[in-house]
């Protein structure tokens, strides 16, 4: 069976093992249980501190700390850094450019029961309008390792973009190699394209099983750096495939299905078709329940595939 | 204190405060009420407590400061320029598109802006993490801040003096430039900050009042704020908005507007009276 592991975690195991670094400070907002920080907190407590629940505070004495040369870890749920900490965010951390990375836990419709005043559907969309902001959407408990350690290494601001949900671990940590803004083809095809980030990189895989058995063959593409964005591999894949998909547990509005368009309109118009939450909020329920309700699935995926698929000339 | 030593400091701040007239009038734009409150303040940090390297600004021992209330700019640009960490001339060209001085300090475009400022409340945090670094590093530079008192209105700055009197940070010295205006007019009738020492005493900060405009008190109240030990200081200095420019002083309409041709000759003739008998004295 298929080690599930959720990017949270990966994240706080990544910071206890490059927390060496004494340039590592990680803060959180009473959320480290959560976020995951405590794992680093265990290891190196005197370069952990709890901000307590004063999420701008915290984004702002993050960029206190990266102005006397340390790296930076702020962590709390999505909602509260994309959201609640959105301007201290753009005014302190990213106009700036400052060293700060902010590990935004519990994304998306997955968190589950907490329901929709916890479940962030909007903070792709608003981080990717800063300037100066990478996004990291890890899909992953390996390629949360890889991009913990790729954002210690850039210079400047960075949204990680993580779940609360134990997922598949699809990669290989043996074989697997992570450059910052370079997508990752994690299955070739030539009908159609389907474009994931996150968790939903899983459930496209699941799609391309699902239309191979229609003699469909599709190509999987995971976009684990939003912004920048890989022009080229979707381009490319446009060129080669004729269709595309998207997948994201995000609104459609602002997220990686935009970033997507945006490539597509500008270079190589194609037909595109988005899975992800139509423009609502969550709501409490099980994780697999939720995903099902708002069209998260690989049934939905291939349904999109097909209707992408029609749309060519 | 030699009153020459004090007529040195009041020099220095006149020769700034003509500065600020000067941005904000060539500008036709900026903030020079309260601009002219601290001046005081900037003059006496930057021309003797703080150890700064105008040659090597980014110099890693150096003491930091973040002005919170960002608004006020000028006064900052023309105490970096004056204690040389850029060319006068360039105050001339405050706020224009050819020109690295930004409307609101921008550390990555001014020499010696240590924290881009300007959304209040949001200075006196990145003062803490500052500190909060220097504590880490087991170094002993110091950092200071200056707020406003309106800016007392953001939730954000009781945040901050939450973690800083939590986190112990008594290499943390912040000046509250109280001048009682804000853009909406007194503070005490938009929405009153007070009493705000108790406040600060309550949040576990050691509070120093003085006069703002008064050099030996500034001296002094520093002075303590370094002898604290296990906790920030911050300095409520009372001080006079437009301080300086008589049509200025306490007028709030001065917060955010420039003068014209002849207000900006008007002020700048009674600084260079100011300048005049501090030359006879």
């Amino acid at each position: 069976m298929t080690q599930k592991i959720a990017t949270r975690e990966a994240y706080g195991n990544a910071l206890a093992e490059f927390g060496s670094d004494p340039r590592i400070v990680v803060l959180d907002a009473d959320l480290s249980k959560s976020t995951k920080t405590d794992t680093f907190k265990k290891k190196y407590p005197e370069r952990f501190f709890n901000i307590g629940i004063a999420e701008g505070n915290m984004m702002a004495v993050a960029a206190g700390l990266a102005t006397c040369g340390k790296i930076v870890f702020a962590s709390t749920f999505a909602v509260f850094a994309a959201g609640r900490a959105c301007e201290q965010v753009r005014n302190s951390i990213c106009y700036p450019k400052l060293n700060v990375k902010i590990g935004a836990s519990h994304a998306g419709i997955s968190v589950g029961e907490d329901g929709a005043s916890h479940q962030s559907v909007e903070d792709i969309g608003i981080m990717r309008s800063i300037p100066n902001m990478v996004i990291i959407s890890p899909a992953d408990a390996v390629e949360t390792r890889h991009a913990v350690k790729a954002a210690i290494d850039h210079d400047g601001p960075v949204y990680l973009r993580l779940g609360r949900l134990a997922v598949p671990v699809i990669y290989d940590e043996n074989n697997f190699k992570f450059e910052l803004g370079k997508g990752i083809t994690v299955s070739d095809g030539s009908d159609v394209t389907i474009i994931a980030t996150g968790l939903m990189v899983k459930t496209a895989l699941e799609a391309k099983d699902m239309l191979a058995q229609e003699g469909i063959s599709a190509r999987i593409i995971d976009i684990h750096t939003i912004k920048p964005i890989d022009k080229d591999i979707i381009i490319k894949a446009a060129k080669e495939t004729g269709a595309i998909v998207t997948a994201e547990e995000h609104n459609i509005f602002g997220g990686l299905g935009s970033a997507v368009a945006e490539v597509l309109v500008e270079n190589y118009p194609a037909p595109l078709k988005m899975v992800g939450i139509q423009d609502k909020f969550g709501k409490s329920g099980k994780p697999d329940v939720l995903m099902e309700i708002y069209g998260l699935t690989s049934k939905n995926i291939v349904e999109k595939a097909k209707e992408a698929i029609k749309m060519k000339k | 204190m030699d009153k020459q030593k004090i007529n040195e400091f009041r020099r220095q701040a006149t020769v700034i405060r003509k500065h600020i007239i000067d941005e904000v009038y060539s500008a036709s734009s900026g903030h020079p009420g309260g601009s002219l409150s601290c001046t005081d303040i900037l003059t006496v940090l930057y021309f003797h407590e703080m150890r700064v390297d105008p040659k090597n600004p980014k110099w890693e021992d150096r003491d930091r400061f973040v002005l919170s209330k960002g608004h006020c700019a000028p006064a900052l640009y023309a105490t970096l320029a004056e204690r040389g960490f850029f060319p006068k001339e360039e105050l001339l060209k405050f706020r224009r598109a050819d020109s690295y001085l930004q409307g609101h300090p921008s550390l990555k475009d001014v020499p010696g802006v240590d924290m881009s400022t300007g959304s209040l409340g949001q200075g006196i945090s990145a003062a803490v993490g500052m500190a909060l670094a220097g504590k880490l590093d087991n170094k002993n530079y110091r950092v200071y801040a200056i707020l406003g008192d309106g800016e007392l209105q953001e939730g954000q700055v009781w945040e901050a003096c939450m973690a800083a009197a939590h986190y112990k940070l008594d290499n943390l010295t912040a000046f509250l430039d109280h001048n009682g205006l804000q853009i909406d007019g007194k503070i005490a009738e938009v929405m009153s900050p007070e009493p705000v020492e108790e406040k600060f005493k309550a949040f576990g900060w050691r509070v120093i009042n003085i006069n703002g405009h008064d050099y030996v008190q500034i001296i002094e109240a520093l002075e303590e704020a370094k002898k604290t030990k296990g906790m920030p200081t911050v300095i409520v200095a009372e001080t006079i908005k437009g301080k300086g420019v008589s049509f200025m002083e306490n007028v709030a309409g001065w917060h955010g507007s420039a003068p014209n041709k002849e207000q900006r000759d008007q002020a700048i003739a009674e600084l260079d009276e100011i300048l005049s008998k501090l030359e006879v004295e």
